[in-house]
Order: C-alpha cells, then sequence, then structure tokens
C-alpha cells in the first residue's frame, strides 16, 4: 500500500474490521435489513407471566387457574414458560404452590418449563417435582442484592454454584437472570461493566442463557446499548436474552434496540402480567403481546399465535378481576373494526 | 464487500462509538395535546383551563404547541373556544402557536384572531377522507389549495398533515406510494413540513419504516415529522427508527391526552413525557424541561378528571 499510516491501514483492513466489530459481519451476512440495521429472523420469547408475572400480583392465584393458564399458554407456540418458582412460601407465598403447579400442568412436548431455584433446597425440591429446567437470578447491584436475597452479590455466586454444579450432574439447563441491569432502585446507575461482570461468572459458570432484566424500567435505548455492548465483550451474543421492564414505556424501543445488536431471546409477560414493586400501580413486565405485534409487524418470526396469547392473557385478567397491560389486546378487544395489520 | 454499501467506509469512530446508531443531536417536539388531544376526550374543558395548559406547555420549553382548531363548533364542540383560546393564552417569545385550519373560512378567522402558523390535514387513504370530512383526497388538496393562496399573501407558514398513513380503520394496509404522494403534494403546494400520522396506531418499526422510506424519496427528511399513535403500545418503538432514518421531528401530545376513536377506550396519542423521557436517554437535546411537563400533565389530568396515558408521569410520582 506505499506509504499509509499503518492507522489508516489498520482501518483499511477487511479481516481486522471483522475482527474489530463482530457485528460487521453478521450485519453484511443478513439479508433482512430494516433501516440499514440487521434483525434476527427469529425472536425466541420466554414466557414469564406464570412466574415473575404473578408473582407480582397481589392477588393470590389458585392453584388450578395457574395451571389452566400454563396449559393456555402452551398451546400458542411459545416454547419456553417460566412455570413457578422454588422460593420459600414465606417469602413468596404466591408460589407455595409451586409443586403442584409443576405437577399439574400438561407439559407440551415441545415447550420448556424453567422453574426458579434460589438455592440447592430449592433446586432439589424442583428435581423431585419433575422440573427439567432451572434458573437462577443474580443481581448487578449490591445493595439489591442485600435487600432482596439478604447476600452480597458474591455470597449469591456461591449459592448459585451450588445449584449450576448439582444442575450438571442431572444435565439440567440453567438460565441465569442479571436484575438492576440498567439501573437500581436504591442504587440509581448501574456500571455496564458490572452488569458484564455478573453476567461473565454466570455464563462460565454453566448458565446456557443469560436474560439481562431491567428491573425498574428505567433504561432507554441510550442506556440499553451502551449496557448490552460491555456484556457482549464477555458473553456471546446468542447467549443473551433482555427482560425489559415498561415501568416508564421504554420496554419496546429498548427490545428494538437489543435486537438491532442482534439479541434474539426476549423475556415477555401475558397482558404484562406484574406491576413494579418499586413504583406501586406502574406496570412491570412488557406484555407478550405487544411484543409478538412489533416482531411480527417486522417480518420476525416467533412462533407463536398471537390471538391465542390474547386469549389467555384475558383468561387470566378476568381470574384476576383487573385490566389487561397489552395495548394490542386492549385495542383488539375494543376496536370498530380490525385494521391491525 | 463489494458492492455492499459499510457504514464503517463513512468513518470508523462513529460507528464504533454508537455501534452504527445515528440520532439527530436535537429533536424538535410538537406538542399536539391541547387540540389534538383535547379534540378526542368526551370531557369538554373551559377555555380558563385550555389557557392555563397552554400556559403552562409554554414554561416548559416545547417550541411549538397546537394550540387549537377553527373547525365548525357544530363538528368539534370542544374547539368552539378557539378565538378566546388563541386571545386569551400568554404568547411566549420562541414558541410557535399553530392552529388547525380546515378551509378558508377557518383561516381567515384564525388569522383574525391572532395565529401565527397553520395546519391543514390530508389523507393517505380514500376511504378515510371520504367519511372524515366527505370528499376525496384530491378535492380536499383543491380545498387547501385555497388555504395556501390565501397563507401565502399573508406570509403565515403552512404545516401539513397526513393521517392513516401506515393503516387506515375502513381500507386496512394503506400504500406507502399514496402516503409519499400525498406528502409531496402538500410540500410542493408550500407546507415548510409535513407531519406523518399514524392514526389508528396499527403501524411498527416494520411498515413505519417502508412507509418512511417511500416518502424521503419525494420529500426532503428535514421537512418531515412523525405523528404516532401508541394505540398498540408502537410508538416510542416507530418514533425510534424514525430517528435513525433522519427523521428530527415528533408530534405527541402530554399526558397522552386523547383517546382512539376507533378503539373505545384504547389509547391515541404518545405521551410527551414517555417520548422526552426516551430522547433524553439517548443524549438527544429537545429543550423540553421533563418536571414542567409533567405538572402540566397533571393539571390536565385532573381538570378532565383522569389518570394520564404516561408512564413516565405515573412512575416518577409513585417511585
Amino acid at each position: 500500500m506505499g506509504n499509509v499510516p499503518t492507522t489508516v491501514k489498520h482501518c483499511l483492513s477487511y479481516e481486522q474490521l471483522i475482527e474489530d466489530y463482530p457485528w460487521l459481519r453478521r450485519w453484511l451476512q443478513e439479508d433482512k435489513t430494516i433501516t440499514g440495521h440487521a434483525y434476527p429472523e427469529f425472536v425466541k420469547i420466554v414466557e414469564v407471566g406464570p412466574r415473575d408475572g404473578l408473582q407480582n400480583e397481589k392477588e393470590i392465584v389458585p392453584t388450578g387457574v395457574k395451571i389452566q393458564l400454563i396449559d393456555m399458554l402452551s398451546g400458542t407456540g411459545l416454547s419456553v414458560i417460566e412455570a413457578t418458582s422454588f422460593v420459600s412460601s414465606k417469602w413468596v407465598p404466591q408460589m407455595a404452590d409451586h409443586t403442584d403447579v409443576l405437577r399439574g400442568i400438561q407439559k407440551a412436548s415441545n415447550v420448556q418449563y424453567p422453574v426458579l431455584t434460589p438455592n440447592l433446597q430449592g433446586f432439589q425440591d424442583a428435581v423431585a417435582a419433575g422440573a427439567t429446567e432451572v434458573a437462577v437470578f443474580g443481581s448487578a447491584s449490591e445493595t439489591f442484592s442485600k435487600k432482596n436475597i439478604n447476600c452480597s452479590v458474591d455470597e449469591s455466586m456461591l449459592r448459585f454454584e451450588e445449584v449450576i454444579n448439582a444442575a450438571k450432574k442431572r444435565q439440567i439447563p440453567v438460565r441465569g437472570y442479571v436484575s438492576c441491569a440498567l439501573g437500581c432502585p436504591h442504587e440509581g446507575h448501574i456500571e455496564p461493566s458490572k452488569v458484564a461482570e455478573v453476567a461473565k461468572r454466570l455464563y462460565e459458570m454453566g448458565c446456557y442463557e443469560i436474560s439481562l432484566g431491567d428491573t425498574i424500567g428505567i433504561g432507554t435505548p441510550g442506556s440499553m446499548l451502551k449496557m448490552l455492548q460491555r456484556v457482549m465483550k464477555d458473553v456471546p451474543i446468542n447467549a443473551l436474552a433482555v427482560h425489559c421492564h415498561d415501568t416508564y414505556g421504554q420496554a419496546l424501543p429498548n427490545i428494538l434496540t437489543a435486537l438491532q445488536m442482534g439479541v434474539s431471546v426476549v423475556d415477555s409477560a401475558v397482558a404484562g402480567l406484574g406491576g413494579c414493586p418499586y413504583a406501586q400501580g406502574s406496570s412491570g413486565n412488557v406484555s407478550t403481546e405487544d411484543v409478538l405485534y412489533m416482531l411480527h409487524g417486522m417480518g420476525i418470526e416467533t412462533g407463536v399465535n398471537i390471538a391465542k396469547v390474547i386469549e389467555a392473557g384475558s383468561f387470566i385478567c378476568s381470574a384476576l378481576s383487573r385490566k389487561t397491560n397489552s395495548k394490542v389486546a386492549q385495542a383488539r378487544s375494543t376496536a370498530c373494526c380490525d385494521a391491525s395489520l | 464487500m463489494h458492492g455492499r454499501v459499510c457504514p464503517l467506509a463513512v468513518s470508523v469512530p462513529c460507528c464504533y462509538a454508537n455501534s452504527a446508531q445515528a440520532f439527530p443531536g436535537k429533536v424538535k417536539i410538537v406538542e399536539v395535546g391541547p387540540r389534538d388531544g383535547l379534540q378526542n376526550e368526551k370531557t369538554l374543558v373551559p377555555t380558563e383551563a385550555k389557557i392555563k395548559l397552554i400556559n403552562m406547555l409554554s414554561e416548559s420549553g416545547l417550541s411549538v404547541i397546537e394550540a387549537t382548531s377553527f373547525v365548525s363548533p357544530k363538528w368539534v364542540p370542544q374547539m368552539a373556544d378557539q378565538v378566546e383560546v388563541m386571545k386569551g393564552i400568554s404568547r411566549k417569545p420562541g414558541v410557535t402557536y399553530q392552529v388547525l385550519t380546515p378551509n378558508l373560512q377557518g383561516f381567515q378567522a384564525a388569522v383574525k384572531a391572532g395565529a401565527p402558523e397553520v395546519a391543514i390535514f390530508g389523507a393517505a387513504s380514500e376511504l378515510f377522507s371520504k367519511k372524515n370530512i366527505n370528499c376525496s383526497v384530491d378535492e380536499s388538496l383543491q380545498r387547501f389549495d385555497e388555504v395556501m393562496k390565501a397563507a401565502k399573501e399573508a406570509g403565515v407558514p403552512v404545516r401539513g398533515y397526513v393521517s392513516c398513513v401506515v393503516g387506515c380503520p375502513y381500507e386496512g394496509k394503506v400504500a406507502p406510494e399514496k402516503v409519499a404522494h400525498v406528502a409531496k403534494r402538500l410540500y410542493s403546494m408550500g407546507c415548510y413540513e409535513i407531519s406523518l400520522g399514524d392514526t389508528i396506531g396499527v403501524g411498527t418499526p416494520g411498515s413505519m419504516t417502508k412507509m418512511l422510506e417511500a416518502v424521503i424519496k419525494e420529500v426532503p427528511v428535514s421537512a418531515l415529522a412523525v405523528h404516532c399513535h401508541d394505540t398498540y403500545g408502537q410508538a416510542l418503538a416507530n418514533i425510534l427508527v424514525a430517528l435513525q432514518m433522519g427523521i428530527s421531528v415528533v408530534d405527541s401530545s402530554v399526558a397522552g391526552l386523547g383517546g382512539c376513536p376507533y378503539a373505545q377506550g384504547a389509547s391515541g396519542n404518545v405521551s410527551t413525557e414517555d417520548v422526552v423521557y426516551m430522547l433524553h436517554g439517548l443524549g438527544i437535546q429537545t429543550g423540553v424541561d421533563l418536571s414542567k411537563l409533567m405538572d402540566a400533565g397533571a393539571f390536565i389530568c385532573q381538570t378532565l378528571n383522569r389518570k394520564t396515558s404516561s408512564k413516565v408521569a405515573q412512575a416518577a410520582c409513585k417511585l
């Protein structure tokens, strides 16, 4: 190249560019682009309504209703439904019937039913009840960890290591969650490097997927981008998921940003079940229906039948005597004409 | 790599810093709450409350506020006090108070009442045009020709709106080319800005992008705005892709005022608070003071005896 400065040569080298910017290879290979962005062709939805959703609802839902909800969701095309949590009923009375729920549901052959297992005891109970996948919850915030599960992040990792090791022996996959990925109700701003640190630990311990949770919904596409850029340096993108809360109405643009960065697993809750325990009366989980509407509108496949999810949402809202948080469900039920595309 | 456009070929540092996402540094918010918002609220709001709302909005840093509509009170009783509102508000320097003018008569009344800027509405759907204003799209544009002429003579800027840019409650899907056609007509007639409205909120980043791609071929992107409804919860995602395509003007309504007349109980306009929250989180300047904006939203919701539709407002007072 003659008298070309090294830095310029570096910039002009295609191979070097691909190495420095892994998203570029993906971008160049993807056919599907919108506004020059590449989007995944398929997005896996992880339905957390029956666990994360119901856990944050005040009214205790009868076991029969929980089972019916999960059975309805099993028929929608969803491939992952978080069924319950093997946590002490002292702390989470809503999940006291975890064993009955897990044993009572009709497990569809192509659906996974992960359950939360905060410790080894919970894991053992889950296995005894027939669980074939479990999940552990870490936090990117020390204060949140202490207030939520009464121990530091490091101490919680030791607990999870026991669970993961026990799960490995039984070949039970483990999903990891990192809460407060975009902010903490106690600490405020959370450094992306801290999120990356916790995500990396969970991944290296053996979690097959790490779901990054905006626990209080304060994230925006700006903070989501920065956090994902940092985490992607330590955890492969195809092992990442986003769990966005809609407390500030930012969930869908945050999910869109994550998709633009290559994330292809999204957590959501039917009917947007589960308020925000840190802002009473505010919404929490993003609605599965609204997420599906967006994805399908973008030509992204999910395998999920939105109308059946709306039905399941309608069922649980009726049982809870509450309105749905899903705007799609609201609009569909009152629209004078079905003009939705 | 041959034949493929590589963003990095333009500037590596820019892409490395923000992973190939470029956003405008500034976005202008066009606040439509006092007109589009209140027009779709059932409760008739007293004139003094409208004036106070507009004054509070003027203090929040917004630079454009759609104050009222010079339409016949027979059709839109909520806007019957159009003259009193225009004359009663405290006009803050640097803030533009635009008003809707559906025809020449409305335009003349607006100018007489002191309106510095007006707006006209076209539809991208023939059926919607017929059902809404009882004439075809072409006929409506001819009507507006008179308004445009009069506005040019009076030196009054005109903003153009295109409704049903993604979907129509009667026709269903709307062809992007039709939207581009109507937008181009309004622009060549002399409208300085064209606001593209997803009237029933059915758009997604997919349909929004296709529509914008078609329109940007006919109208410069700097003259375009998006007016997204949140009926299906898609507004902020749609606004995000519009920004990524170079759009830097966004319409919204304080407290998300104004439901959807085509889906009772469903939401309509996107909340200005939620839009501003997202933009500020992206480091985009708006000039708006979010807490003053929320004060204005709280005031009008109290007056209307209804809850805010803004999630930011809901969360902020509960944390």
